[in-house]
């Protein structure tokens, strides 16, 4: 089973069976508190999953062979916290961890809420606060089951987000919360062909808000 | 669980090393540290978002070694241990969420503690017996505190901090006034070696008569460092001797520290005192703390340098005390609290 943990806007952890079944959710959508409420999500989506509360599996043992992170794009002080909190847990138990675009989760959802229907090319579009937008243009679900990227993750300032979309041909979704379950369910179908979704490095899309210092200022008499 | 020497990992992060120490009891195992300071080297001091970038980069390798090192496996650890605070916030949330992943992960107890109490904590890795009450001044980059320490666990009082910078943060800034590279302690004491600290009389902060009776205890550096600042300006024409300047803004610093540690001391009638925080490798701070604190019959503590800069060690010691004094795990539902008050030894604690 895949334990799925995504704190790129709200907190979200989940177990994913290795077959795409959804053993358990729990979600906070407090876009701060990340800090906070991760360790007791990891414990309730264990338990839950063990207890079979969701109905998609009998009760009994969890055993969490893989642990999937969104990496953003998302504010970075609540992004790290669940980066950090997958990364220590699968060194707690030997086990890999693979890497999500957080948007690509939120474009899975997209897709699997209409799987029959023939969806246009659409945008997820997420808070970058300081006035930006995240967004990530997807077209469709590939051979492997995966949503395919065609732009992005980029940052656009608000003002222009309609603008760039529409030069992009992409309907605009707006995100509000990543569900984890995706995050290990686009993670599980990677991980089964061998592909790579997402580097080791968080999505930032910003440098750090740095100012290189200037010469003393003089303080005068 | 042994609860005579429990096996702790501590997690620090709450300013610009990632430490990871582990522990059996009061005997240290591993203190092994990833400092990002060369990355701030050039902004000319600690900028938040680059320590917490660099921690959580940091964190997997550095518990890797740590384990390594001690020769354990995590399955072992009888507890896991973190800095809630006081610190950077998101540099101390990068070490609270992954101290609350590998706890969930091993199903072994969390203990969140208070990071200047941890210095505290140090001294107990020396293997030496270590008696309070004692007095204990902290002084490094982020902090410079005066603190009474009557019980490690259960009772610390803070006397007083610095009402503006941390003395490290002052040192830095001097060094910049100098035209010295950062880190700014050690270029100080290196420049200050060949100069004349009594060459000029720069101010002791809050050390005048009125200030003994609201603030005897709390510091002060801004007034210094704008007086070093203003003694440049007025005499860069006919050439600034930068031995004579470091070496007497050094021990304006010094003396300050010092004497309000030792005041502390005598009024408090602890006839010990602990010394801590990274600013300890300051040779001429050590040896002014020792020299005066022999003439008024006080102890001096000096943990080694290792032990005395931020460091998972101290974290994982101060959890071992706290678990073998019968406390409880810490909830998981704590935070990172950048001002974490000092009597807040654990933190998470249920009601
Ligand atoms: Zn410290």
């Amino acid at each position: 089973m895949i334990l799925g943990i995504d704190t790129s806007l709200g907190t979200s952890v989940a177990v994913v069976g290795s077959d795409g079944v959804v053993h358990a959710e729990v979600s906070r959508a407090d876009p701060l508190g990340h800090a906070e409420v991760i360790g007791t999500l990891i414990e309730t989506a264990l338990a839950n999953a063990a207890d079979g509360t969701t109905g998609a599996g009998a009760p009994g043992p969890i055993e969490v062979t893989h642990v999937a992170v969104g990496m953003g794009p998302g504010p970075f002080t609540g992004l790290r916290v669940g980066i950090a909190a997958a990364r220590a847990f699968a060194l707690g138990r030997g086990l890999p961890v693979i890497a999500v675009p957080s948007h690509d989760a939120a474009a899975l959802a997209v897709v699997l809420a209409a799987p029959f229907a023939d969806a246009p090319r659409f945008a997820v579009v997420t808070d970058a606060r300081r006035r930006e937008f995240a967004f990530s243009v997807y077209d469709g679900l590939d051979d492997d089951a995966l949503p395919i990227r065609v732009a992005g993750p980029s940052l656009t300032p608000r003002d222009h987000t309609d603008a760039a979309l529409a030069a992009l041909g992409a309907e605009r979704r707006d995100t509000t919360a990543i569900s984890a379950a995706m995050i290990g369910l686009a993670a599980g179908r990677a991980h089964a062909v061998g592909r790579v979704l997402s580097g080791p490095e968080p999505l930032y899309l910003r440098p750090p808000d740095v100012t290189l210092p200037t010469a003393p200022k003089r303080v005068g008499t | 669980m042994s609860d005579a020497a429990p096996l702790v990992l501590g997690i620090e992060t709450s300013c610009d090393e990632t430490g990871i120490g582990i522990v059996r009891g009061r005997t240290l195992l591993s203190n092994t540290i990833a400092s990002s300071m060369d990355e701030h080297a050039r902004y000319g001091g600690v900028v938040p978002e680059v320590a917490a970038r660099a921690h959580l980069e940091a964190l997997q390798p550095a518990i890797e070694a740590a384990v390594a090192e001690a020769g354990i496996r995590l399955d072992e650890l009888d507890a896991v241990a973190v800095t809630s605070g006081p610190g950077l916030a998101g540099a101390l949330m990068v070490g609270v969420g992954a101290a609350k992943g590998l706890s969930v992960s091993l199903g072994k107890p969390l203990y969140a503690v208070n990071h200047l109490v941890g210095h505290i904590a140090a001294d107990l890795l020396t293997g030496d017996d270590v008696e309070y009450p004692t007095v204990a001044l902290l002084v490094s980059g982020g902090h410079t505190s005066l603190l009474l320490v009557r019980d490690l666990v259960t009772d610390v009082e803070m006397l007083g901090e610095t009402m503006d910078d941390a003395a490290g943060e002052a040192f830095d800034k001097i060094a910049r006034i100098l035209g010295l590279p950062y880190p700014g302690g050690p270029e100080i004491d290196r420049v200050a070696a060949s100069g004349d600290r009594d060459a000029i009389r720069f101010p002791r902060g809050l050390s005048r008569a009125s200030d003994m009776a609201t603030r005897r205890y709390d510091f002060s550096f801004s007034g210094v460092k704008t007086a070093v600042a203003r003694w440049v300006e007025q005499h860069e024409d006919e050439g600034v001797d930068i031995a004579d300047v470091a070496a007497s803004f050094r021990e304006a610093v010094v003396d300050v520290l010092v004497t309000k540690a030792l005041d502390a001391c005598a009024r408090h009638d602890v006839p010990r005192l602990l010394l801590g925080g990274g600013v300890i490798a300051n040779r001429r701070l050590r040896d002014v703390a020792l020299e005066r604190a022999a003439a008024a019959g006080v102890a001096v503590r000096i943990p080694p340098l290792s032990l005395c800069t931020d460091n998972g060690a101290m974290i994982a010691a101060l959890a071992s005390e706290l678990i073998r004094s019968g406390r409880p795990e810490s909830t998981l539902d704590f935070g990172a609290d950048s001002t974490l008050p000092v009597t807040e030894i654990q933190v998470g604690v249920g009601e």
